[in-house]
């Protein structure tokens, strides 16, 4: 049977058609922006790497021993709060990045000495964890 | 492409010939194969020509493998004697001795007085000349591989081994525990540094120096630290953990101090914890405060009793001794 030659089935068909089209299309079309200002979270994945977070936490597409000195990142992006505490928005996330003592005094996490730039891309990582 | 572990990368004379072998012996195994399979595909042949098997019994079967093994072992034979003599005479040796799951590292110290300046997981060397590992193990058996300049050596419990090592290049090149140890043998790294003989000179000479004096308010809170939470027990810092204070708060058993590595100038290293995590003060506090999370099974035990401010103190002081 061809289901074509029915009218009613054929305009079903352009409407499935084209459902799949946009379907297809938002699945090629770019990830979402970037919840940071100029941060680029794939910069901030290499740079979360290079810096060795994994030491100390356990983070998603991160390669290192997954240390559980620190907390799972693993939801980092839907939390909300930073070491338990401070709202989960990018400024703060940037300043915490940069300086965990000075924002969360008493804490366990060092400086490491990251820039301003750099927190920026890692915040942005960050907030891809969900 | 990343060449600081590999033997297709050869920086010594040593791996040079073995580097040789290898292709040697890959080539000719695969052509002859290739041959062993042509005929055999020829055999197959529904309308083959008939051949005489005496010929290809004594040809192929005895007198081909009989020439071509007998050039293999004459050739391997006269490069294996270019191979560097494994002998202490004329080299600067070096002590290494294999741990579970590092390797400390002995070099005498040149101004002589028979005393030894200890170092660990890296193994610095001048550019160009003949060194002599002298090496043993303290407690199962290692073996040292720094595939791009030289062969593997087993290290022995009570027993002292040895391997010539030279690098024609300057650079950093990375081994491994090629013996398998434990738990962590996988993380059972370290370099090989080669550097010019005057470079090397000076690193020698700073790593004699005693630890560097904690002159901040932080630095000082971490070396406290360091010695209230009794890492002396295992681990030595030169002029801190040997001081009168130090030996006051616990007296000293024989020997303990060398359980864990020599910290004199730990902050001078690349890596902590035997080429498992880059150095610097983030991965000095993770490692600090759980060991045991980022290498299950390793001897130090965790300190997650320390509060935020001590142990960011520590790890500061730690990175501080260069």
């Amino acid at each position: 049977m061809n289901i074509c030659t029915y009218p009613n089935h054929r305009r079903v068909l352009h409407g499935g058609a084209m459902l799949l089209c946009a379907l297809l299309a938002s699945a090629c079309s770019k990830p979402p922006p970037s919840r940071v200002d100029g941060g680029d979270p794939e910069r901030g994945r290499l740079l979360v790497q290079q810096y060795q977070c994994a030491a100390c936490h356990f983070i998603p597409e991160v390669q290192g021993p997954a240390g559980d000195a620190g907390p799972s990142l693993q939801y980092m992006g839907r939390l909300s709060y930073i070491a338990g505490g401070i709202p989960n928005q990018p400024d703060n996330m940037i300043r915490f990045l940069q300086n965990p003592p000075q924002v969360k005094p008493g804490t366990l996490m060092p400086a490491l000495g990251i820039s301003e730039e750099e927190a920026r891309h890692m915040a942005a990582f960050m907030y891809t964890l969900k | 492409m990343n060449d600081i572990q590999s033997v297709l990368h050869p920086a010594g004379l040593d791996a040079a010939i073995i580097h040789q072998f290898s292709w040697v012996l890959f080539v000719g195994g695969t052509v002859i194969f290739l041959f062993v399979m042509a005929l055999l595909a020829l055999g197959m042949r529904r309308a083959a020509r008939p051949i005489r098997p005496a010929v290809w019994i004594f040809g192929a079967g005895i007198a081909f493998p009989v020439i071509v093994l007998t050039a293999l072992l004459a050739w391997s034979t006269w490069r294996s004697a270019q191979l560097a003599p494994q002998t202490s005479h004329n080299a600067m040796t070096i002590s290494v001795t294999g741990k579970m799951w590092w390797w400390e590292v002995r070099y005498r110290d040149p101004a002589g007085g028979g005393r030894e300046i200890i170092g660990a997981n890296e193994i610095y060397i001048p550019v160009g000349e003949t060194i002599y590992l002298g090496l043993t193990a303290s407690d199962v058996i290692h073996s040292l591989w720094v595939p791009s300049l030289a062969g593997k050596r087993d290290m022995i419990p009570g027993r002292v081994t040895g391997l010539t090592l030279r690098a024609d290049k300057a650079g950093t090149y990375r081994g491994q525990c090629a013996e398998y140890c434990g738990a962590q043998h996988a993380n059972m790294a370290f370099h090989v540094i080669a550097l010019p003989r005057p470079e090397f000179d000076a690193w020698l000479a700073r790593q004699a120096q005693p630890a560097a004096p904690a002159d901040t308010t932080v630095l000082q809170r971490g070396r406290d630290a360091f010695l209230e939470q009794r890492c002396q027990a295992c681990h030595t810092i030169r002029g801190v953990t040997d001081s009168a204070a130090a030996l006051q708060m616990a007296t000293p058993i024989a020997d303990t101090s060398r359980l864990g590595p020599d910290l004199t100038h730990v902050g001078s290293r690349r890596h902590i914890a035997a080429g498992t995590l880059k150095n610097h003060t983030g991965t000095l506090a993770g490692w600090i405060a759980d060991p045991q999370s980022i290498k299950p099974g390793v001897f130090m035990p965790p300190s997650q009793e320390l509060d935020g401010e001590t142990l960011r103190a520590m790890a500061t002081y730690l990175e501080h001794l260069k």
